[in-house]
This record gives C-alpha cells, structure tokens and sequence, in this order.
C-alpha cells in the first residue's frame, strides 16, 4: 500500500516538473488589505518542488502587496483555449510563502532562473529588479476537469 | 543540413539559405567569370545561433519595446546598440562552432578573408542596397573569423537596417543572415559599376579608386568616375578625382596611406579597362534580367567581381520623416575630424560674435518700424542657424557613436553605454552655468539677511553677489525665456531669484561619480593598443569627447541667438500689449511684426493647446521607456509645460517634459530624476542627467499627458521604466 502511494506521489511529482517545465508563465496571486491581486509572471519551478522563482521590480503593486504579505498563491496551467480543455488540460495551485532572495544564494537562484529565460537578462541583472523564491506548502493538482489531489510539499 | 557550403556548389533552390550576395557571385561565377574563392554560412546558422543561446526574444522584446513609428533615429541607434552588444556578449556555442569550423578552416587555413553580410530575403530588386549590413575586410584565422561571422549576424539589426525593413514592410521577425566568407583580393585598383545611370537611363557609370573598394563606399576617398554610352559603352565623360589617399591591407585590417607620387598624376584605368569591366556589368544585367550595381577589382591584370545586385534608388521618406536622413549621417573617422575643425574653428566663434552682436543693440531705442525689420532680421539669422545645426552640429554627433561602436568592439563592456562615461566630465556650458548659479546660491545660503532681502525683492545691497548675477545674466541670460514650440519670456530677473531662494534651502547637488572611474576607464581602455593604434583610439576618443561636448554645447550656443530673437519679439510684444489693450501671450511672431507696421491692426492670439488629459477612468500605471541614465528615485512629478513651471520646481520633485531644452537645464540639479518625452541616449537632457548621476528615462510616448504634475513617480532609469502612483 504504502509503496503505491510512493510510486503515486513519484508519478504526480514528474508530471508537475513536465508542466512546469513545459509552461512559462504563472498567474501570481497576491492580496493587500483584503483585496486580492492577480498578475502573470514568468516563474520557474526548482527540480525538488520546493520553490517556485519569479521577478518583479520593486515600484510594482504586487511587490508591495507582497512585502506586506508574503503569503501567495500561484496558478500554472497547460490550456489551449479551445474545449478540449475542459477534458485535456491541467491546473495546478501553489500555496505558500513568499520572499526575496538576497545574499550569496542569489546567484545561484537567477543562473537558475534565466536557464529557463535568457531573453530575460537585462529585466533581472537591473539592480531595481528583486527575484522571489515562493515556498511552497501545498500543490493543489486539478485533471480530468474535476480531478483534484494535494500534494504537501515537506520543509 | 550542413550550415556551411561553397559558392561553387550553391544551386538555385539554395537562394533563400545564402541570401542574395552569395547567390548572384555564385551565379557569375558558374557562367565563368572570375570572383574570389568563397563559402557561405547558411542563414540556418543564425537560427540555431538566436534559438540556442536565447537571444531571439531578447531581440524581439528590444525591437518592441515602443511603436516603431513613434521611435526616433536616435532611439533606433540605442536599440541597435543594445542589440549589437547582445551578440558580442554571446559566444557562439561549440555545437555550431564544431560544424562551422572544419569547412572554414580547410577553404582558407591561414589566408586572409573578407566577411560579408548576404541576408536572404532582401535581395530583390526593391529591396537591395548597399550599406546596410556590416563586412569585415582582412580577417585572419578561425576565431577572428567567428567572431566576425557574429558581428555580421549582428548587424541584421543596425539601426538603418532596421528602418528600411520597417518601411519596405519586410517583416522584422522573420529576417535572417547569411554570411559569405570570401578570400581577400588585394586589387591594386577597385571600384563599383553602375550598368545603368540612376539619373539617366542612356547612360552606364564606372568609378574607380587605387588600393581597396572600401574608401569608396564609405565616401572617404573620392573616386574618379567615367560616365558611358549604354548603347556603344563609349565613354562620354570622365571626371577625374583629387587623388591624395589609398586604402591598403594591414595586419588587422586596413588603413589610409597617402597614395605615391606617381599615381597620383594617373587615372586608375585605362580606356581597354574600362571596356572589360564594361562588358562583365552587361553580361551580369543580360543573366540577372535587370540592371547591375556592380563591385570589382584588378589584381594586376585579373578583374575580380566582388559582388552584384539589382540598382535600387533608395527613397527618403516622406519629407516629414527626417529618420532615413539621421540615418545616413553614417560618417567616417577622416570626414569628423575635417567637420570638428570647421565647426570649433568657424562656426562657433562666428556664432558666439552674432550673439554678442546682437545683445548689443538696444532693441527699445527702435522706432516700431525699425523694431518689426529687426524682429524679421534677427528670425532670418536664427534661421540660419538652425540650418547650420542640422547639416554641421547633428551629423558630428556621429563622433559620440563612432566611439562607442569602437570602445565596444575593443572593449566588450556589459553596459553598452560604458563608453559614455569616457566621454563625459568635460567643460559642458550647461554646467558651467550651473556652477555659477550653484556660487550664488551658496552665498544666499550663508546670509540669511540676503535671502530674506531675495525674499522680498528688496534691492540687492551685496555687491559681491550683485555683480555676480549681473556677470550671469550678461552671459546666460536671465533664464526666463523659453523657447522651442513656445516663444515666451517671464519678465525680469525674479526666476533667477526664486530659483537661488529654492537651491540655497538644500545642501549643494552633489556631483556624480567620483572621477577615479572615469580615469581607470580611460586608462585601462587605452592601454589595450600599442604605438599606433593606441594613438588612433587616443584620436578617437578625443573626436568622442569633443563630439559629446559640443552635442551640449550647441544647444547653449543657440540657445543665445534664439534668446536674441525672443528679446525682440517680446520688446514688440509688450508695445503691441499696450496699444492693442490685450495680452498677447504666446502670439505668433509674424502678427507682431504685422502690427508694428501697420499702426491699426490687431493681432490674431493663438489658439492655446491644452494637453491631452486623460479621462479619470483611465490613469496610466507604469510607462515604458528607454534607459538613459542609471538609478532609481522616487518623487513628486513637476510636469513642464511652459517657462512658469520651472520656477515653481521644488526640490526632490521629477522632472517630466517633452524635451529638457537649453534654457532648462538649470532646474536639473534640483531634481531627482528626468522623464522626457524625446528618446535616446545621447541627447541633450540624458547628457546633463548622466553628468548630474540622476536617474533618467527617456523615449515615454505622451509623458507631459499621462503624467500630472503632484503625481507620486518612480523613475527606473536601469530598467527604461516610469511607475505612477
């Protein structure tokens, strides 16, 4: 039982990196007084889960919405606007933590995140411009239409 | 597919993966005439190149950052710029060098080669000109070869290739480059063929230089020129050059060299030469079906043909479009120099007299009649001037680009403006002035009784101070008149007051960065040549700073005559005001002079031209722009709009205009940031910002509309972006 759970939670696991993988922008939800935000952002998806990256400048309303609370949520799906969808496509909702990453990992994290967008190397080496590291708590994966499971995400 | 193959074996269904220069040579070629041995670099390896290293939506996303359209020449020459600094950041993965390689290395081993742009797609009869794209002459050994391969892949993105592609409505993202790599021949004589004469149809025209073609195209060695009958190929005239310089092969390249004594009295070719390259143009018209533009040169007694496409005359544009003239304002390092002299040594000084001249006159003693003559007199010059700007002083702002280009190739910056910081820190006259104004202003802050005296435009009892200002107005001007799309001048001196009231309330503005980089950068950049060429690049930095200088400069210069004019209009003004009993702000000169002459007309008031507002329901958030000067700052906006505004600046606000003129740049040191509406780098207004270290957005379509003045603005001058609210 348990090894099918395992082989359960390997196979959700390749499927969420080939969707990540496969799509370049996230719908980004942020909130600030009650009133909820939503954006598009480029983001990438760490191999381990773990976090999703993307960047904003610092004058924009979502990075003030963020900096007064850094709890998100962040959407990536696989539609192709046609209706197939209702059948074929995928949704995937990601909850957690927000912050900017600063110091020595940075490096690391924006060689990470322009291996997936070159064309954005000007955006991101802008001193103005801040990469956010989203750590997540909880996958929210939707299929077939109606199909949802949860994916918690250890620390 | 292979991504390289030789000219011999291109066949026609190659067309479209050679471009236009590879094929018709290859052309010629297999119905025997002579062209030099070569190879072509498929477009398919610009593909794989931009796919690979992510540079095709890097391009994609500079292209649009803005409506074409509504870009300005010198926006198009940043876009460039950045564009060409992407590919020489970028080396060409090993994948594509590994297949690039090989073939490249067998043709050639160790020979000499020359680079050249062959871009598919535009080689059609309308659509082929010279100059657009880059060639590399004398290139030696793979990786320099490679590394030109880049740089011509790089040029499918000049600022005039992009232009022409835009109004010939070729499709930007789907241009592409083929590169031919050819052996050098190293003609003693070159020259092009024209197999039809632009300007009259009966006739053929051949052009002829010693040493290599490139002194021609570029315009720095003059050509002698034979004009022929098309029908009999009988020359029917010739025009012999001065024959003073050639262009020779070197060891990295080419250069000048003054030409022998003995051809210098000789015509390059002789009448049987002239025939043979006659029939060949004729021959390439007869296979291609149109007309030749033909490149060719002599090695000994071998003619080689270099290159031919169909004869194009490229238009201009509308009149109202200046762009395509910018455009080709393409000047060589000789011809700056020759402009640089004339205008420190000519036009300047004579300026700098007329202004004086003019100051001179006391514009009140005039009767109204004398007055209306003066008003038109003092237009006329101003004219005169601004003719003079545009074909003197805007083509030697070439100096600035052909240095950056330079400094860009040697150096290899990741900033492609870097080269402005060798530029600037000269004796600009826009911070002279404000260093004068920024001594006043410090003595107003060191006496509280002077500023309260200023305060109530009591009469000024320091002396020192007194005859400061009066030294200041005498050379600058009192600051209040605005001139550009509004001829209007505040009354008086309370400007200046107000405006050294305002500075002496805060610390002075600090100057920008410190001069060790600006000195490192200067040394580490020339110490990368040796003897010769270190003294070129010393040469061509110099031409740089003096063509910085003057870019600002020009402006104050005109900036006096255009005061000269405005004193006289509004001395007609105010008779005008008070014999008519109406204001007459802003009114159009010409109703000034009209009513000066005739004592009972009554001038016509312009109709004024509110901004476009936007309605409350729509408010623009974060406006696009480009970077012109690095850094960020937060402030309230002060939007101007007329001379007024400037006096109301308060310190910390941004300044947000449609073009920081002249007469307005002493508002810049209290200021925290710049949004301009006029696009560039190396324009006035990013100039002085980047000499005051301010943060500085240039290009924002409609800034003085979507901005209000009160607003809370973010200026991103990294980024190229203005943030509202």
């Amino acid at each position: 039982m348990r090894l099918i759970q395992m082989e359960r939670t390997a196979r959700l696991r390749e499927f969420l990196k080939d969707l990540f993988s496969s799509q370049r922008l996230a719908v980004l939800a942020t909130q600030s007084r009650k009133q909820p935000y939503g954006n598009l952002v480029a983001f990438m998806a760490t191999n381990d889960l773990k976090h999703l990256l993307f960047a904003t400048t610092r004058a924009t309303r979502k990075y003030a919405n963020i900096s007064s609370n850094p709890r998100i949520a962040m959407v990536v799906d696989n539609r192709s606007n046609r209706e197939a969808d209702f059948h074929q496509a995928a949704a995937v909702t990601a909850t957690g933590v927000v912050k900017e990453i600063e110091g020595p990992e940075k490096n690391r994290f924006q060689k990470l995140y322009l291996a997936k967008h070159p064309y954005l190397k000007e955006f991101v080496s802008s001193p103005t411009c801040a990469l956010l590291r989203m750590d997540v708590e909880t996958y929210y994966v939707v299929r077939q239409f109606q199909n949802v499971v949860e994916l918690h995400i250890k620390k | 597919m292979s991504l390289v193959i030789p000219l011999d074996q291109i066949k026609g269904k190659d067309r479209e993966q050679v471009g236009g220069k590879a094929f018709s040579l290859a052309m010629l070629s297999q119905i025997g005439m002579n062209v030099p041995e070569a190879l072509c670099v498929k477009a398919e390896a610009y593909h794989q190149f931009i796919a690979c290293v992510g540079l095709r939506e890097r391009i994609l996303l500079e292209i649009n950052r803005k409506n074409f359209k509504e870009m300005r020449w010198e926006e198009m020459w940043d876009a460039a710029l950045r564009i060409r600094n992407m590919f020489l950041q970028t080396p060409i993965p090993s994948e594509i060098t590994k297949e690039l390689q090989s073939p490249i290395e067998d043709k050639f081993k160790d020979k000499a080669v020359v680079v050249r742009s062959s871009a598919p797609g535009e080689d059609s009869s309308q659509a082929s000109f010279a100059g657009l794209h880059e060639s590399y002459i004398n290139i030696r050994g793979i990786a320099a070869i490679l590394e030109h391969v880049r740089l011509v892949w790089a040029s499918l993105w000049s600022d005039a290739a992009l232009l022409y592609r835009q109004e010939l409505g070729l499709d930007i993202e789907k241009s592409t480059m083929a590169v031919l790599i050819q052996e050098i021949v190293n003609g003693e004589r070159s020259g092009v063929a024209f197999g039809k004469n632009p300007n009259d149809g009966s006739q053929a025209v051949i052009e002829a230089v010693y040493g290599l073609n490139s002194g021609l195209v570029d315009g720095t060695v003059e050509p002698d020129r034979w004009i022929l009958d098309r029908q009999t190929g009988k020359v029917l005239s010739q025009r012999p050059a001065r024959r003073e310089k050639w262009v020779r092969p070197s060891v990295d390249g080419v250069r000048f060299e003054p030409l022998p004594a003995d051809l210098c009295q000789k015509p390059p070719l002789t009448d049987d030469e002239i025939g043979r390259i006659f029939n060949h143009v004729l021959n390439a018209e007869e296979h291609f079906g149109a007309p030749q533009d033909v490149e060719w040169t002599f090695r000994e007694d071998n003619l080689f043909i270099l290159q031919s496409r169909p004869i194009t005359t490229i238009s201009s544009g509308t009149s109202e479009d200046k762009r395509p003239w910018y455009l080709s304002l393409r000047r060589s390092f000789e011809n700056l120099k020759a402009l640089r002299k004339k205008i420190e040594e000519e036009l300047i000084p004579a300026m700098v007299e007329e202004a004086e001249r003019l100051s001179g006159q006391d514009v009140a003693a005039l009767s109204d009649i004398q007055l209306a003559d003066e008003i038109a007199h003092r237009m006329d010059i101003h004219g005169r001037w601004v003719a003079i700007y545009w074909s003197d002083f805007i083509p030697f702002a070439h100096g600035m680009r052909l240095f950056g280009q330079f400094y860009n190739d040697t150096v290899r910056p990741e900033d492609p403006y870097e080269f402005m910081d060798l530029l600037g820190r000269g004796q600009l006259k826009s911070l002279e002035r404000n260093q004068k104004l920024e001594e006043m202003a410090s003595m107003v802050r060191k006496d509280p009784s002077l500023a309260l005296r200023l305060k109530e435009f009591k009469t000024i009892k320091d002396e020192g101070f007194k005859r400061k200002l009066d030294e200041f107005i005498q050379q600058f001007g009192d600051l209040s008149c605005s001139i550009g799309e509004q001829t209007q001048c505040l009354q008086g001196p309370d400007g200046i007051l107000r405006i050294l009231l305002k500075m002496a309330k805060h610390p002075p503005a600090k100057k920008r960065r410190g001069s060790h980089r600006h000195e490192d950068l200067i040394s580490r950049f020339l110490s990368r040549f040796k003897e010769k060429e270190e003294k070129f690049a010393a040469e061509l930095l110099d031409l740089g700073r003096a063509s910085y200088r003057l870019r600002d400069d020009d402006n104050i210069y005109l900036g006096r005559i255009e005061r000269e004019v405005v004193v006289a209009i509004e001395e007609g003004r105010r008779r005008i005001e008070k014999r008519c009993r109406m204001k007459l702000e802003g009114a159009d000169p010409a109703e000034i002079i009209k009513a000066l002459r005739h004592s009972d007309y009554v001038p016509k008031k312009r109709s004024s031209t509110e901004p476009i507002k936007l309605s409350s329901e729509l408010k623009a958030r974060q406006i696009i722009g480009q970077p012109a000067g690095p850094g960020i700052a937060k402030g309230k906006a002060r939007v101007i709009l007329g001379p007024s505004d400037l006096f109301t600046f308060e310190s910390g606000e941004i300044l947000v205009c449609d073009a920081i003129e002249p007469n307005m740049t002493f508002v810049v040191p209290l200021s925290s940031g710049i949004v301009e509406r006029r696009g560039g780098m190396l324009i006035h207004g990013a100039i002085i910002a980047r000499e005051y270290g301010l943060p500085c957005v240039t290009g924002v379509p409609e800034a003085t509309s979507l901005i209000q003045t009160g607003d809370s603005v973010t200026v991103d001058g990294f980024l190229g972006i203005v943030i509202i609210g």
